[in-house]
């Protein structure tokens, strides 16, 4: 099927490299982002934050705020009381504190005004009085035992100390495994934290009209989850809120779930009748975060003298800042993936997710897989040196099956890990060189797995995860309404993609219209990496169904049976005679004219037997799995310690490449990604101060420290992908960390056990004097 | 984004209308090359001028002229990128060329000038921050408070001068010119800097730097650059070296200086190494004893974007590199 288009023809526009529609417009600057609106009568806002890290809020005046001219309105948290999170399960945050403080940066008050400067000094003129309480600022502070005294960070948590989530799982007879391994591989890692750094800052607009409705643009990932948490917090019927996702600057899951300023520019619209924009600084952009946990893992394997995996124990400690945000899914998620790349025979995992006093984590590309999995393959190269065997052929040894079920229940489908694998060794010639480059040179290999969607949604429904609609206009023009929002990453490409080849029209004759609740379907959003696969198919349904109609109409017209009409190049006609047809034009009006206005509509649900039945069982399943492998190249300067990457190819199975070159977009960005993370990035922190707020000193790679980067698009065909597709957005960055790592352990010929891996640290490991990092016993602080 | 506070704008026709409108506006004007250093301090409001006053309207700040008798001239107001280019900067100035070329990204070196680098506000981690940032800190020395973040027990600011060309220039034995109200000043590099974060230079609020001579090198003078950064571009140094070396008919050293950038508040130039060079052949032997003298006398503090200790232990890599530099015949 995958090979092929609509309706038994090869494919015209999936799988073709077009310049993508949006393209023009994002390069020459035309495109509208969120903070390009300006609207008549337009006020701007400023979000005063705290200066403490935890302390109780004894008094806000803000009287002299309110007098200054200019200043139009100032809100507190007792103006919007109502408790919201992203998850059901952590309804912990409003949208200005209210009697606590629990990270610098954390919202107190907002002000609006005429205009930015006077908001920003209004801002300043708010008097917030203080108890100061201490501060957790590690893992290991935040799990220390509090005694009876000492105030936790949330006070109406359950769990003991500062522990937000513990969660234990055991998949088959995990000490049997043990017993029945050769060599137990016992490592200790730590994944910093880092952030997101997409280039556009955070920004909305909201208004409220003469009718009593309320309008938010916001660059959001996520319209349908803040449409939810606004009609909440604003404690209005959803159906007098608009949300509309412009075109984003970029996302990478930092703008997955609804946050102060948005909800902040609701609350002023609707209270000043005038519209309101908040855009946060690059600063207020490193508070409001949601970015990549700090992880703490320890990882057990138990290898039989074959190599295979007879046991395997990961223990996760996952540092989750001041608020649940999407932690509890992090914390699973940390140990739901990793059975899904190899054949495990058992499998146990504990995780801990505890909160401290810095800005909240949440989900960043590979959202919690990407920090065991930095640990899994670092000590699976340990593994395959030790045994002798080359780390690629081995990895592909014990790589799962295609159509098969991991320990932990998951349903695999199509898998080409084993391809991806064979490719970025051959492409790099690995087996030479690994192990035999002269010194300071290495070369490290990895591979991962990574979902195309998650298969459950945030909060319990049984609807679907995605809806479309398809209108055909009798002038021959499609539009698709879609509830996706794209961030970058080509969603409104990817349904005009698909809508154009289902009716064989020109991709330009097709247009998009999406991220608007007013207008389009639900769909839940650009998380997890689900849009291709969810809304494509619901698309593609949408599309076929209008297709039916017009079918039906050209098969009458024509004389023909209605399934023998393709749709191809503008045109419907007989596979049989194919010089009787119509053009889409005609066709589309005789459709009209038989079965009235022409529109389609479709959804999808995820299939419902994905997982096992466990608690947790609802994060980790998805209805595909993407599989990526690459291989990493370095120099280090043994000097100096500096890590230079020469070189890096990624291939990553994506099923069908709907369009090669956003595959390849995708591929090049999260190499990219991938390098900053591994090398530079880290959310640091000192004085209980994010030490680095900026892009010039929280380092992110520039052009001329990116390395040639070779992109290899494996196609399987996954028969529930719409025309065979998968995803690309996430799971082609996981490998690349470790790869590198890996590589850099070829090159000093030892390991450095945490990232990022900085000159710094590389001299450490030369000098001797870091070593593995001290192992834990396993659960000893489990927290309950 | 973050916005620029509200400020009059005023561009100089002349150096001497320069002078003037500083001279009358005081401690609420502050001159603006190419902006690339003080606007970005201004949003994180370090600074509030309420006016401030345009140089880059004064053409006769903008050539770079070099005399076979004399050495070169070098108008204040040339783009760091002019510099870079420059045929005769890189034929008889190359550590300058090179350092120029080096600043930040090649949009901050069209817009950045050679007198602004010089006059770069010395930077530190705790100083480089947003208003809301310092205020959560509880300020330092250098704006607002009365305690060195980095130094608790110092009286002084520790901030450090994170210019590329100002090292190089010390090295080559440069002076530039101040002129104010009273007339002009000529002072030698090494003279305008102190070490002193809070007042890194000697130059007065209404003076303005208006040239900078670099004296003619002796035959055989070879110097160099190196920066120790983090990424290939845009980043400040954690550690710069600047070398000048002349050598004898015979090889033997007769002038050398080793001048340090981003370790203090000043440019700091290692006499010890310098002494170590002169009259000696530079060798690997020599080498490594002047970069152990470079180690030895270099004391980064805590307040860049690396540890002190991995700063110090550059100290000697980079200072081993920029003599390796020298001590092949080039250029």
């Amino acid at each position: 099927m995958s090979k092929n288009g609509a309706s038994g023809t090869r494919a015209h526009v999936v799988g073709a490299a077009l310049p993508r529609i949006d393209g023009y417009a994002k390069v020459t600057g035309a495109a509208i982002f969120a903070d390009d609106i300006a609207l008549p009568r337009m006020l701007f806002g400023k979000l005063l934050r705290s200066p403490h890290a935890h302390a109780r809020i004894t008094s806000i005046d803000y009287e002299r705020a309110l007098r200054l001219p200019g200043v139009v309105a100032v809100a507190v948290g007792s103006d919007l009381p109502v408790r919201y999170g992203i998850l059901p399960s952590a309804q912990d945050e409003t949208v200005f504190a209210i009697d606590r403080v629990r990270y610098v940066g954390e919202p107190i008050a907002g002000v609006v005004a005429e205009d930015e400067l006077t908001a920003q000094y209004a801002a300043t003129l708010i008097d917030v009085r203080y108890d100061i309480l201490p501060s957790v600022m590690s893992i290991d502070e935040a799990l220390r035992d509090l005694g009876a005294d000492a105030e936790k960070i949330h006070p109406e948590s359950r769990k003991a100390n500062n522990v937000h989530k513990d969660v234990h799982l055991t998949f088959g007879d995990i000490e049997a495994g043990f017993a029945e391994a050769e060599r137990i591989f016992d490592n200790e890692y730590f994944f910093e934290g880092n952030t997101h750094a997409a280039l556009e800052e955070h920004s909305a607009v909201a208004s409220f009209g003469a009718d009593g409705k309320l309008t938010l643009w916001s660059s959001t990932q996520t319209p349908h989850y803040l449409h939810r948490v606004a009609a909440s917090v604003l404690e209005m019927p959803a159906s007098r809120i608009r949300i509309i996702a412009p075109p984003i600057g970029g996302g990478f899951g930092g703008k997955t779930e609804p946050v102060a300023h948005e909800l902040a520019a609701a609350h002023f619209a609707r209270k000043t009748g005038r519209p309101v924009k908040f855009t946060l600084s690059r600063e207020e952009v490193f508070y409001t975060h949601r970015g990549r946990h700090p992880v703490r893992i320890h990882l057990q394997t138990g290898i039989k003298s074959d190599g295979t995996i007879a046991a395997c124990r990961l223990q996760t400690w996952l540092d989750g800042g001041a608020y649940g945000s999407y932690g509890v899914a992090t914390t699973y998620y940390t140990g739901a993936l990793l059975p899904v790349t190899y054949k495990m025979g058992a499998y146990a995992f504990d995780g801990c997710r505890v909160y401290t006093n810095k800005p909240p984590c949440g989900p960043k590309r590979g959202h919690g897989t990407t920090q065991p999995r930095y640990a899994f393959e670092s000590q699976l190269d340990a593994i395959a040196t030790e045994l002798g065997l080359d780390a690629g052929a081995y990895r592909a040894a014990i790589a799962v099956d295609p159509y098969t079920r991991t320990v932990n229940h998951l349903r695999v489908t199509s898998c080409g890990m084993r391809e991806a694998l064979n490719a970025v060794s051959e492409r790099t010639d690995y087996s030479s060189k690994h192990g035999k480059l002269s010194s300071g040179r290495g070369i490290g290999l990895a591979a991962s797995a990574y979902l195309c969607g998650a298969g459950l949604p945030i909060y319990w429904n049984p609807m679907p995860h995605s809806g479309a609609i398809v209108k055909v206009d009798r002038g021959g023009g499609v539009t698709v309404f879609c509830g996706t929002s794209d961030c970058g990453q080509g969603s409104q490409n990817m349904l005009a993609v698909i809508v154009a080849e289902t009716l064989g029209v020109d991709v330009l004759d097709v247009s998009v219209c999406a991220g608007d609740t007013d207008l389009t379907p639900v769909d839940l959003g650009s998380y997890s990496s689900r849009v291709t696969f969810m809304a494509g198919n619901a698309a593609r349904s949408a599309a076929s169904d209008v297709r039916e109609r017009i079918a039906a109409a050209v098969g009458a017209e024509l004389g023909v049976p209605a399934d023998r009409c393709i749709f191809e190049s503008g045109r419907v006609f007989d596979r049989e005679d194919p010089e009787r047809s119509l053009s889409f034009v005609d066709a589309a009006r005789a459709a009209e004219a038989r079965f009235g206005t022409l529109a389609g509509v479709g959804s999808y649900t995820p299939p419902a037997d994905l997982h096992g039945d466990f608690k947790g069982s609802g994060v980790g399943p998805s209805p595909a799995y993407s599989y990526s492998a690459c291989v990493a190249e370095v120099e280090v300067d043994f000097e100096t310690g500096e890590v230079r990457v020469e070189r890096i190819v990624l291939a990553h199975d994506c099923g069908r490449a709907l369009n090669p070159h956003i595959v390849e977009g995708q591929i090049e960005g999260s190499a990219y990604m991938g390098m900053g993370e591994a090398l530079m990035e880290e959310s640091a922190f000192r004085n209980d101060l994010h030490r680095i707020p900026n892009l010039l000193d929280y380092k992110t790679p520039t052009i001329l420290d990116t390395p040639r980067i070779e992109a290899i698009i494996i196609e399987t065909e996954e028969l529930e992908g719409p025309y065979g597709a998968k995803e690309a957005g996430e799971g082609p960055l996981n490998p690349v960390i470790p790869a590198i790592a890996n590589a850099v352990a070829d090159a000093i010929g030892t390991r450095i056990y945490a990232t990022p891996i900085t000159p710094e640290r590389v001299l450490q490991a030369l000098d001797g004097t870091s070593g593995p990092l001290r192992l834990r016993a396993p659960i000893a602080e489990r927290a309950v | 984004m973050l916005r620029l506070p509200a400020f009059d704008f005023q561009p100089a026709r002349s150096v001497d209308h320069a002078v003037a409108l500083l001279a009358a506006h005081g401690n609420n004007a502050l001159p603006v090359a190419g902006g690339t250093d003080l606007y970005a301090n201004m949003k994180l409001g370090l600074f509030a001028p309420q006016l401030v006053i345009g140089l880059r309207s004064i053409a006769e700040l903008r050539t770079i002229r070099f005399d076979p008798q004399h050495g070169l001239r070098i108008g204040a107001l040339c783009s760091l990128d002019a510099v870079a280019r420059d045929p005769a900067v890189a034929l008889h100035y190359p550590a300058l060329a090179r350092a120029a070329a080096m600043v930040g990204t090649p949009e901050i070196r069209n817009m950045g000038t050679i007198g602004g680098n010089l006059c770069l506000e010395t930077r530190c981690n705790y100083y480089n921050q947003s208003a809301e940032w310092r205020k959560a800190l509880g300020y330092c020395l250098k704006r607002d408070g009365d305690l060195c973040r980095v130094a608790v027990h110092s009286a002084t600011c520790k901030a450090v001068n994170a210019s590329d060309t100002a090292p190089v220039m010390q090295a080559y034995d440069a002076r530039i010119t101040l002129v104010g109200p009273l007339g002009e000043r000529n002072l030698a590099v090494r003279d305008f800097y102190q070490n002193d974060g809070a007042r890194a230079n000697v130059k007065r609020a209404d003076e303005i730097l208006t040239e900078i001579v670099l004296p003619l090198q002796a035959s055989g003078m070879r110097s160099t650059y190196r920066k120790l950064r983090l990424r290939n571009a845009f980043d400040f140094p954690l550690v710069g070296v600047a070398v000048t070396l002349a050598t004898d008919a015979q090889g033997a050293c007769t002038q050398a200086r080793v001048v340090l950038g981003a370790v203090t508040s000043a440019p700091f130039e290692v006499e010890a190494a310098g002494s170590l060079l002169r009259g000696s052949h530079l060798g690997e032997e020599i080498a490594a004893g002047a970069a152990e003298e470079v180690f030895k006398a270099g004391k980064p503090l805590e307040n860049a974007n690396a540890s002190l200790l991995y700063r110090k232990r550059m100290l000697r890599v980079i200072a081993q590199r920029a003599l390796e530099d020298v001590s092949h015949p080039l250029r």
